[in-house]
């Protein structure tokens, strides 16, 4: 947690946490695609299923740029689909801020 | 069906008439719904259209699912956390429960009933547990994450190996289980079905373009890939949810399979595994379910388009109907002759219930966030 926050300190100016925040329904359908849709593969409480468990202590190591990369372009020869299609690059930063436990 | 048996106890001890009233239901015509969000699961009764209780404790639930002992008393339901629980229809009350691993995807029971086995994520593998006392029978670690289980006929469980690629027969009749290690089977198996009549288990590729199948009435039963080159060398689309492979695949003399990562389901000649067309569909498939008598194939989607369900002819491979049910349709359950369907719809926390002949709403059942429906049914059929 502490490497991820201070890692987060170090890349917050330039990312996409910087632009205006999403509403709090905009979240609330954020929350529910990552507990549901994302759910499916890793897992209602994201501890894990056909897809790597993804919760904060987990993803330790990861910035919120690094998982909205990944989120967004999926991960190639993996189960993991780039969600590009589906989600703005915002949606993705806040996700990825989300999985990480970053609060705004 | 339910019915109210009155008993009616008189007591003459003092002088004072005792009444006690015992409700009976027979479970034939019962199911149970997984409250996936929530930890619960619904008992239904299928002719009331309606909730008869429920059951809270059962743990993280997404992706469960549900088997059933041969006289129907009994649901043993898979969590995701490994909890394997034993639930009692009649008494409509927990008997048992155990937490067998860490992260599970599905189970399956004995031909006989004595059994019941649990695939496993993590730490990948199978398990397998006496159905009465839960106690653990036999362990079959894979050193990979396990998918597809199945019950096979001659007292045995058949299961694949995600990272492997290997698909393991566990033959529990002797005094020892016997391991038979089919290798070969394809990159990355996502899930399996075995047919109705316990011959054919086809697995389902999510690193391949194609399916591979066992004949399990062979000696020596061999990898064989069917629908090779499906995709036709072209990229698949992003596949926001896996596709499920269950055992209603049968719908007259063909097959029905979602494809992965392309919007069709394909048509497999039953008797010589060939392929005869496909039928371009509104998503990505999760569920092919053929209605009982194969006359119809119903399907639901994979996110963004899982508001959806498209119901296919068997002989043209035209889609007849669509249905909106509503967001996130999870899960489909034919009652057992197929002359109505449950579909259970997650994002507005409702279960619905169809006439599949005029596909008429009947009914529907209010439920938190619901996603695998399972029929009692189900405790006669293979594979299932």
């Amino acid at each position: 947690m502490v490497k991820a926050a201070a890692l987060l300190a170090l890349i917050l100016p330039s990312a996409a946490l910087a632009e205006a925040p999403l509403s709090a329904e905009h979240q609330e359908q954020l929350t529910h695609l990552v507990v549901q849709d994302c759910g499916s593969c890793h897992g209602l409480k994201l501890t894990g299923g056909l897809g790597r468990a993804i919760t904060p202590e987990a993803l330790q190591g990861h910035t919120v740029d690094g998982l909205q990369t990944i989120i967004l372009d999926g991960i190639p020869g993996t189960a993991m689909p780039p969600w590009r299609p589906l989600l703005t690059e915002a949606e993705a930063a806040w996700i990825a801020a989300y999985l990480l436990e970053v609060r705004e | 069906m339910r019915q109210l048996l009155t008993s009616l106890i008189l007591s003459f001890t003092l002088g004072t008439a005792v009444c006690a009233e015992v409700q009976v239901h027979a479970t034939g015509d019962m199911g149970v719904v997984i409250e996936r969000t929530t930890g619960s699961v619904l008992i239904i009764d299928q002719s009331d259209m309606d909730v008869i209780a429920r059951v809270e404790g059962f743990g993280d639930l997404s992706h469960a699912s549900a088997v059933f002992s041969p006289d129907e008393r009994y649901a043993y339901i898979f969590g995701r956390d490994g909890g394997l629980t034993k639930l009692d229809l009649v008494t409509q009350s927990i008997a048992g429960r155990v937490m067998q691993g860490g992260n599970s995807i599905g189970g399956a029971i004995s031909d006989d009933g004595q059994l019941v086995a649990v695939s496993n994520y993590e730490p990948g593998g199978v398990r397998v547990f006496d159905a009465d006392t839960l106690d653990m029978v036999a362990d079959f670690p894979t050193g990979s994450k396990t998918i597809g289980l199945v019950d096979a006929p001659g007292d045995r469980f058949v299961f694949s190996l995600w990272d492997d690629g290997e698909t393991w027969i566990a033959d529990m009749s002797g005094d020892v289980p016997a391991l038979t290690k089919i290798p070969d089977m394809g990159v990355n198996p996502y899930d399996a079905l075995i047919t109705g009549d316990g011959r054919r288990y086809i697995v389902g590729l999510f690193g391949e373009d194609g399916l591979t199948t066992l004949d399990l009435w062979a000696d020596t039963p061999e990898a064989k890939r069917i629908l090779p080159n499906y995709g036709r060398g072209e990229d698949p689309l992003p596949v926001y949810k896996m596709p499920h492979l269950e055992g209603w695949a049968l719908a007259g003399d063909r097959f029905a399979l979602p494809a992965v990562g392309r919007h069709e389901v394909l048509w497999l000649d039953a008797q010589n595994l060939t392929e005869l067309g496909r039928t371009q569909t509104h998503g990505q498939p999760v569920f092919a379910v053929a209605r009982p008598d194969g006359r119809h194939v119903w399907v639901n989607y994979a996110h963004p388009n899982n508001d959806t369900v498209e119901v296919i002819d068997t002989r043209s491979g035209e889609v007849l109907h669509t249905l909106n049910p509503g967001p996130a349709v999870l899960h489909m359950e034919f009652t057992a002759r197929g002359h109505q369907v449950w579909v259970s719809v997650r994002d507005a926390n409702r279960i619905d219930i169809y006439d599949t002949d005029t596909f008429e709403k009947l009914g529907e059942i209010p439920a938190e966030t619901p996603s695998g429906i399972f029929f009692t049914a189900r405790a006669h059929r293979i594979g299932l």
